[in-house]
């Protein structure tokens, strides 16, 4: 099977079999193509005894740490076919990651993302206010995975508009015309968590400002780092959410620039969901090996996407729980997970540096 | 002199917000007045006799080996055994007088062998310990704290004062302005933000850099070894005790021997170290990433590496085809190892620069150690220990004789 038969899967419509047969090959073939294109990919895998003519289940396939990236220039593609670079500064310091994309991968990231999004809102394009001020985006200085993300939901919206000024501060008035005009319309708002938190929240608490979003759908991402330190879970952030302007539809999601465009999406249950184009594994921190449902370990992510660049395989900095698989209630197949947080910096002994600031 | 009024006003804006562990309170204009003394003189040896029995009277010793092990240096007979060999020459010698010592972050004991360092050298001594809470600073600073409560000791007490103040404090920049020697203890990074600020002209600095460290095994004699467990011991010791952090704990290990013991003696080697490893460590979750990422990122750089089947990610082995000078770069830490397999001692002098500090070795005898450092000249290793000795404390440390080091020489005649 090609990866465009794949592309027209619905996305949470295959179980764990289905998923093994489609995947496997596609994952399969997609090592064995970086192995060929990719010199340092080679290295890596002749390192660790990979079998270029092994045909291996995708859970037993190598996976490169997403930290190497930043450590190294990996592409698949002449340098002249990339048509756009992904950077992110990540946490772990200054060093950005570079993601090389070609024309095939930038494409086949938007039709997947459209396709995963469009299961949530509708195939229709809808009315959107993005919760940012448009310097993230217009700022090429300033753009980063902040400004990527803008503009690849940016897609869904029919009419858009940014809901923050340049100060960050709430451009209520135009927020309510706008809601105005699209009275009738389901609205989709984006933004990412803690800004929506920061910035939207905290200011319409504040300024009592009454929004009816109760038809609206919400979509955010960016992760819960900052929220986590003023303890706020998810489920209090949509509770609280709704109370201010009645917004019932909040889903978070979970990617990364290292695999742009295959999302995991957060359910009606409150669940993170993987889609038919990429997978999550579980691994145990003690040998790698997978861990069982309920139990925390470090996040695997696989995607079919990953064609320029070998990231199709790709272990995070991140904790998470495999929660169930083809079982959730909300009726999409596949794995569904939730984020523990962060993998925590290690507390290392030994005569390291006085003075460096740890981050 | 003009100077010193301004030095007072920097130094008031520079003391505050320091936590002063000992004295709770100081005139650091008379502390700077006071004279240096003789090395090894007998005022210091009794103090650091009884600071080891005060020590050894703190029930929290036994929880911390640390502490217990540098009780045990203290000793008035480990003392004057290592005075014995100190006294070659008739010159006489006195402290340089006020030391500043910059003590690892990362590392509890460390300040107080520094401060031993240079007590024994005869000097005054500013100790900025580490700006973490641990308990073995507390143990050790009230040991002294009680020691000056004894009027006998009161010429040493008065020459030690201990500090604790985050980094960003100018606390560094008024010490140093009045030290005869600076001791930075922890790596590249820091000495070169310590040495932003000035020292007198005459004064200098000791430093303590980022550095590398190894270990040959003889696998013909190693193979015959009765307790392999023993060695394993050392040699977690010497490397997961400190996370394989500290610049003493090695990365490469080079095998020297026939192509059979060799192989023979990894089973054993490595066999021995997991079990202890298994029993006394655990790998945090961004370690195992750390491994893999070293791993792939060593994999890209050098050539012909191959990683050796462990049964999880408590060791880590890289197995090399080539020798290459680069190695020293791709190092991690708690539990990650590359070997190559040497023909000979002086097969590795080729890579050997400036950075190698330690040399662990085991089934190798005095005669070639000496031979190879006395013939094939290395540019670095300023020290070679059996396994299991190398962070054992000594005066003589990073190739620096600290005792002559931190004293002058009075020539009379």
């Amino acid at each position: 099977m090609d990866i465009v038969d794949i592309l027209n899967v619905s996305p949470y419509s295959i179980d764990k079999n289905e998923k093994e047969k489609l995947l496997n090959p596609v994952l399969n073939e997609l090592t064995n193509h970086h192995y060929m294109n990719c010199s340092q990919f080679k290295k890596m895998m002749d390192s660790i005894g990979y079998d270029f003519e092994k045909e291996y289940e995708y859970s037993e396939l190598p996976f490169l740490p997403v930290r190497l990236f930043k450590m190294l220039d990996l592409l698949s593609v002449e340098q002249k076919k990339v048509v756009k670079t992904m950077t992110s500064s990540g946490t772990t310091g200054q060093t950005v990651s570079r993601i090389y994309l070609d024309r095939t991968t930038a494409s086949n990231q938007t039709k997947v993302l459209a396709k995963i999004v469009s299961s949530f809102i509708g195939q229709k394009r809808v009315p959107m206010i993005i919760v940012d001020n448009e310097e993230v985006v217009k700022n090429r200085k300033l753009f980063s995975a902040r400004g990527a993300g803008i503009l690849g939901f940016s897609m869904f919206g029919s009419k858009r508009m940014y809901a923050l000024d340049e100060n960050m501060e709430l451009k209520t008035e135009a927020i309510i015309e706008f809601l105005k005009k699209h009275k009738n319309e389901k609205v989709f708002l984006f933004g990412f968590t803690f800004i929506i938190w920061q910035h939207f929240y905290k200011q319409m608490l504040e300024k009592e400002i009454k929004l009816d979003l109760s038809k609206a759908i919400l979509i955010h991402g960016g992760g819960w780092k900052k929220l986590i330190n003023e303890s706020i879970s998810s489920n209090d952030f949509r509770k609280r959410l709704n109370s201010v302007c009645g917004i019932k539809s909040v889903h978070d999601y979970y990617g990364m620039v290292e695999q742009t465009g295959s999302i995991y999406m957060e359910c009606e249950k409150g669940h993170l969901h993987a889609p038919v184009f990429s997978d999550i594994i579980i691994r145990r921190q003690t040998d790698f090996s997978v861990a069982e449902i309920g139990e925390r370990g470090i996040i695997q992510v696989l995607s079919i996407l990953a064609h320029s660049y070998p990231g199709h395989s790709l272990l995070t900095e991140d904790e998470g729980v495999l929660l169930g698989e083809d079982d959730c209630s909300c009726g999409r197949k596949g794995k569904y997970f939730k984020i523990v947080g962060r993998l925590k910096n290690a507390e290392i002994r030994g005569c390291s540096d006085t003075y460096v600031q740890k981050s | 002199m003009p100077r010193l009024e301004a030095a007072v006003i920097h130094m008031y804006k520079s003391l505050k917000d320091i936590e002063f562990i000992f004295p709770k309170e100081i005139d650091i204009e008379a502390f700077a007045e006071k004279s240096s003394f003789e090395p090894y003189s007998e005022e210091v040896v009794n103090y650091l006799d009884v600071l080891s029995k005060e020590l050894n009277k703190d029930p929290n010793i036994r929880v911390y080996p640390d502490v217990a092990t540098f009780s045990f240096f203290c000793r008035r007979a480990n003392i004057l055994s290592i005075k014995k060999k100190y006294l070659s020459n008739n010159f006489l010698r006195l402290g340089r007088g006020i030391l500043f010592h910059i003590a690892p972050s990362n590392v509890a004991v460390n300040f107080a062998y520094s401060l031993l360092s240079g007590l024994l050298a005869g000097n005054l001594n500013i100790v900025r310990v580490p700006s973490k809470n641990f308990e073995q600073i507390d143990i050790i600073s009230k040991a002294i704290e009680k020691i000056s409560k004894k009027s006998e000791h009161e010429f040493i007490s008065s020459r030690i004062v201990l500090v604790r103040y985050d980094r960003l404090n100018s606390a560094t920049s008024y010490f140093s302005s009045i030290s005869d020697v600076r001791i930075i203890w922890g790596g590249d990074e820091t000495i070169s933000q310590v040495r932003e600020n000035k020292i007198p002209p005459r004064s200098f600095d000791i430093t303590f850099a980022d550095r590398y460290s190894l270990c040959a095994i003889n696998a013909d004699e190693y193979i015959n070894e009765k307790f392999p467990n023993k060695i394993a011991q050392g040699f977690y010791n010497d490397t997961y005790l400190f996370d394989q952090n500290a610049c003493t704990a090695p990365h490469l290990l080079v095998w020297l021997g026939t192509k059979d013991n060799v192989n023979k003696a990894k089973r054993i080697f490595w066999d021995s170290l997991y079990d202890i490893v298994k029993l006394n460590y655990t790998v945090q979750p961004v370690i195992a990433v750390d491994k893999l990422t070293s791993f792939y990122n060593q994999s890209v750089n050098m050539n012909q590496i191959t990683k050796s089947v462990t049964p999880d990610n408590l060791i880590w082995r890289v197995e090399l085809q080539h020798l290459s000078k680069n190695i020293d770069e791709f190092r991690c830490s708690s539990g990650y190892f590359s070997e190559f397999h040497a023909t000979s001692l002086s097969e590795i002098n080729k890579i050997i620069d400036k950075k190698y500090q330690t040399l662990a070795y085991y089934g190798i005898s005095n005669d070639e150690l000496n031979e190879f450092m006395k013939y094939e000249k290395p540019k670095g290793i300023d020290r070679i220990v059996p396994i299991g000795k190398t962070s054992d404390f000594s005066l003589i440390w990073d190739g620096i004789d600290l005792i002559n080091s931190l004293s002058r020489v009075i020539e009379i005649k």
